[in-house]
């Protein structure tokens, strides 16, 4: 294995990391910081890949002239559409379950039934595609030999804008004080003051905000169909597993951990049985590790 | 009065009714098909018995039942599937012989694998199939769910971790296409030690020992629940630490239950295959081994008559939605899991407390585990 084969390699790592930590990210304030095992996070992140389905064809029906930034406009779409469902979510169901994480997961998961067969039956029964925006057409000619698509880079620079994000929203805000606050107790941030109510949906909500960016950034990748979500939600929930459920660091260090084991390890075995590895890696190291590799240390 | 003494009966004698309705009126009131379907839901009604043992009064839910049904399921189908190569061998050899390999299931052949695998071996012998099927999923339960209580993985870690043995599970078998049938599953076989599968007489035969290993099940599980290790397991779901500080070791008790459903799912995954006739990695995935939680919480999560019935009312409603409205089937039980968990978190068997009249603290059912639970965060 030579040096373009070993650059090649950690990119495509990279990129499964990226995509791996888009999705992670989520599930990291849904489930990490509020507790609610939310099953239907994978239908979110359908939902978002067919906002910006929707968006590309608005906009070629529409303005074909602005075509090329249609992309663009698809993602803070999808982040809005899912966001606000996530805020109708918490409110009308979610908000009941709270003492009930067991009880969360089955809810949810009814939630994912329903809404693949409105993807199905309103949307598309088969998968969807979206145009690729000219700009992002094409490969980075690194060296001679080694070359990257331009569509994985910008993934990974959204991927690095989107972390970036969160991590300032949650630990340089008011509004992040108080969600932290309000996850870690819920009775006792309430008696100091803050609304609960509305920490508790808006965080719900900026959780499936960000499942909207990671479905609307792998349409790039892959094409969406009614069941995509469900295809992804083992990944997703194991990753913020792995990497310690309250932590955020974790998420992504855990992310990219995922991401380069399955592409080295899809240089050595098929895809599927690398993945069976991984899963059957991931469930070894919470026997030694059974909160996380990056659990912060709380007295329980 | 009457009325008082009708609900008194319902729950005292909760299986004697079970039984007589699934040995005798179903049975006698269906034609073969029917059945078969009927025969269907019961053995996944295995798992569902299971579920509510480890989640309604071990709290720990269990997302990968489908894990054991399937070991169960695949182990029996191994069997099947050798007996079947050995006869079509001695009938028709030419084929065989073409093929290379004789004695040799077909679609090993279709794989271009040349050898039987050396851990298919022991499944020619009927008794070696039979005590693995018994033997086997337990014991891997019974590790596996040790190792992590001991470790104190907590509940939701722990169901992550049963998801992905299953997401693990239907991902090998779909891979190794050559030794376990991939996506297709193992299918065609005829005979289970010389008896015809097919006929209606072996079906029927079938469908009466099948009823009657769930009723076992459930009166196991009755005995488990009644005696003192039933109670302590109890204990555990509403106030784990203190049990332990009383003396006792929690991991062993949940690790204890958890391979006692593990054995019923396994027991159902065989009963299964030797009445459907196959063994399909699409039983053992993610959603079916959900769905069987469902079927647990329909019927109540509390009660192991109720998830019986659960399953059959599911299992039912399944077929019917499919064969009348298909797009439909979706948000039915995709709305009954929400309805379920907002409303009727004790399932059906609560809502027979709930309508049965002059009831007193004393009949009441035991609460739902997480209401009891006092709020860890």
């Amino acid at each position: 294995m030579n040096f373009d084969m070993l650059a090649m390699q950690a990119f495509t790592g990279l990129s499964v990391f990226t995509i791996l930590m888009l999705m992670a990210l989520g599930l990291a304030i849904v489930f990490g910081l509020m507790g609610v095992i939310n099953m239907a996070h994978g239908e979110l992140m359908a939902m978002g890949a067919y906002t910006t389905y929707g968006t590309a064809v608005l906009f070629e029906t529409y303005f074909p002239r602005f075509m090329d930034a249609y992309f663009v406009v698809g993602i803070v779409f999808a982040f809005c559409i899912t966001f606000v469902f996530g805020f109708l979510l918490e409110r009308g169901l979610i908000q009941f379950l709270y003492k009930r994480p067991l009880d969360t997961m089955l809810a949810t998961w009814g939630l994912s039934l329903i809404l693949q067969q409105i993807y199905r039956q309103f949307i598309n029964a088969k998968e969807v595609e979206v145009p690729t925006v000219s700009w992002l057409q094409g490969t980075w000619q690194a060296t001679e030999t080694v070359s990257f698509p331009l569509s994985r880079i910008f993934i990974i620079g959204l991927a690095v804008v989107t972390g970036a994000a969160v991590y300032m929203l949650l630990y340089k805000t008011r509004w992040g004080l108080r969600i932290r606050a309000v996850t870690q107790n819920r009775s006792i941030s309430g008696a100091v003051g803050i609304n609960t109510t509305k920490v508790d949906a808006f965080t719900f909500a900026l959780g499936c905000g960000l499942a909207g960016i990671a479905g609307s950034s792998f349409t790039m990748l892959a094409s969406t169909g009614p069941v995509t979500g469900q295809a992804y939600i083992v990944d997703t929930f194991i990753v913020v597993v792995f990497g310690g459920v309250e932590s955020l660091l974790g998420t992504i260090a855990s992310a990219f951990i995922m991401g380069q084991m399955q592409s080295w390890f899809e240089y050595f075995m098929s895809g599927s049985m690398a993945r069976a590895s991984i899963l059957l890696l991931v469930i070894v190291v919470l026997y030694f590790r059974p909160n996380g590799l990056f659990a912060t240390k709380v007295r329980r | 009065m009457a009325n008082r003494d009708l609900w008194g009966l319902l729950s005292r004698y909760g299986v004697v009714l079970l039984a007589i309705l699934i040995l005798l009126v179903l049975p006698l009131s269906l034609g073969i098909f029917r059945l078969g379907l009927l025969a269907k839901y019961l053995s996944l009604a295995f798992c569902a018995v299971g579920i509510v043992l480890i989640w309604g009064y071990g709290g720990i839910l269990s997302l990968g039942q489908g894990v054991f049904f399937g070991l169960g399921s695949y182990m029996m189908a191994m069997f099947l599937k050798l007996e079947r190569a050995a006869e079509a061998d001695s009938s028709t050899s030419a084929l065989s012989t073409f093929f290379g390999q004789a004695g040799l299931p077909d679609f090993m052949s279709w794989n271009s694998v040349e050898a039987l695998p050396w851990w298919w071996e022991p499944f020619h012998h009927v008794w070696f199939t039979i005590t693995a099927i018994l033997i086997l999923p337990p014991l891997l339960a019974f590790i596996l769910a040790y190792v992590n209580f001991r470790r104190r993985v907590g509940e939701v870690y722990f169901s992550i971790i049963t998801l992905s043995l299953s997401a693990i599970m239907a991902i090998v078998i779909v891979g190794q296409q050559g030794y376990t049938g991939g996506i297709n599953g193992i299918t065609d076989f005829k005979t289970f030690m010389g008896i015809d599968l097919d006929q209606d007489n072996a079906k029927i035969v079938m469908y009466y020992i099948t009823a009657g290993l769930l009723i076992a099940c459930v009166l196991v599980g009755q005995f488990i629940l009644r005696s003192r290790l039933g109670k302590v397991l109890v204990a555990i779901r509403d106030r784990e630490d203190r049990v332990r500080f009383s003396g006792y070791d929690p991991a062993l008790f949940k690790a204890f239950i958890f391979a006692v459903a593990a054995l019923f799912s396994s027991i159902g995954g065989a009963m299964f295959t030797m009445q459907i006739g196959l063994a399909s990695p699409s039983l053992v995935g993610i959603v079916p081994s959900i769905e069987m939680v469902i079927y647990a919480a329909v019927g109540g999560r509390l009660s192991l008559v109720g998830a019986v019935y659960g399953s059959l009312l599911v299992g039912y409603g399944k077929t019917f939605f499919s064969e009348n409205f298909v797009q439909y089937w979706l948000y039915m039980i995709g709305a009954l899991f929400i309805v379920i968990v907002m409303f009727l978190p004790g399932g059906l068997a609560s809502l027979m407390e709930k309508l049965r009249p002059g009831k007193s603290a004393k009949n009441a059912q035991a609460p739902i585990a997480n209401e009891l639970k006092p709020e860890t965060r």
